[in-house]
């Protein structure tokens, strides 16, 4: 646990609870030239992995027609806020199989309601 | 020059304020009481006898070192290393607030026991192909030439035991001090396991 405490002031304090299949909006920090700006990535989450300081999670969305991934870090300094857009339905932790499926299979059912 | 004794935690990584990772080994390091001091006049060369870990029961310390520490004035310590130092007294203490941010440092331990191993793990032989039929896999090939010399060379890289030894990687940058809990992060990997007890110096 000491391990954990090396590195405490690098976990982020407050983040949002989601999961597998939610859709998502991330601000990412962009810095062009001198200049910072915030730029939002919005996508379905398809996969969290990794634990601790090193937890990412993967968002794809489709842009003009071509699938794009990123992999971001979840506590890493260049995301400025991570907001939750809709819940989704899924029954996998990994929703690669997404990347094969055309048109209608690639949209993912919203949860009915909420289960807690 | 500056050193301390200090133990391996284990690895991590840490964030840099444009979002680059950087793998950072987490050392827990003094402090480090100075139990002797070498002088030139006494003992022909300069140095400080730092020890680390305290004891926590007096009689797992042998009848001698016990003597040793008790005319020192000081407790006994479990782990005792020199280094070529100076400007301390006996019964001061080394920190890691000697260490900031940016330093580049040298950390030595022993490291991790491989056990017997063959050319290509131990000294990077090629070995030959894995497969169509070849039986020259992982063998180290000719150890040498003929009647002349009619032996092997010394030195010569054989299979053997590998490991458990003293590594000093040298030119690493030191990314973090924790004064308050006694941690230096090192960027990158150091000698030996976790809990493994190494030196760390900077010049």
């Amino acid at each position: 646990m000491i391990l954990m405490n090396a590195v405490e002031e690098q976990y982020k304090k407050e983040i949002p609870v989601f999961s597998i299949g939610d859709t998502v909006r991330v601000h990412v920090k962009v810095i062009e030239g001198d200049k910072e700006r915030v730029q939002a990535f919005e996508g379905y989450v398809i996969a969290r992995k990794g634990g601790g300081i090193r937890e990412t999670f993967t968002v794809r969305k489709i842009s003009y027609g071509v699938g794009v991934e990123r992999i971001f870090p979840l506590h890493s300094p260049i995301i400025q806020s991570i907001q939750l857009v809709k819940r989704g339905d899924v029954r996998k932790a990994k929703l690669y199989y997404i990347r094969y499926k055309k048109g209608k299979d690639t949209k993912i059912k919203e949860k009915a309601r909420e289960q807690r | 020059m500056r050193a301390i004794i200090g133990k391996k935690i284990g690895m991590t990584q840490v964030f840099l304020e444009q979002g680059t990772i950087v793998p950072v080994t987490v050392i827990e390091a003094g402090p480090c009481c100075v139990v002797q001091v070498k002088t030139l006049e006494r003992d022909g060369y300069e140095a400080l006898k730092l020890g680390f870990i305290e004891v926590q029961k007096e009689r797992r310390v042998n009848k001698p070192q016990r003597g040793v520490f008790a005319k020192a004035g000081v407790k006994p310590y479990k782990v005792l290393r020199e280094f070529k130092i100076a400007g301390k007294k006996v019964g001061e203490f080394v920190t890691v607030d000697d260490f900031k941010a940016g330093d580049k440092v040298k950390v030595s331990g022993i490291s991790k026991g491989k056990g017997f191993q063959g050319v290509m793990k131990r000294h990077n032989y090629k070995g030959g192909p894995g497969s169509h039929g070849s039986m020259f896999n992982r063998a180290p090939g000719s150890i040498g030439q003929s009647s002349f010399p009619s032996r092997v060379f010394k030195n010569k890289g054989l299979p053997g035991h590998m490991g458990c030894e003293r590594v000093t990687v040298s030119n690493l940058s030191v990314v973090g001090v924790k004064s308050e809990q006694n941690l230096i992060l090192v960027e990158g990997a150091v000698p030996g396991p976790t809990g493994n007890i190494v030196e760390i110096k900077a010049e």
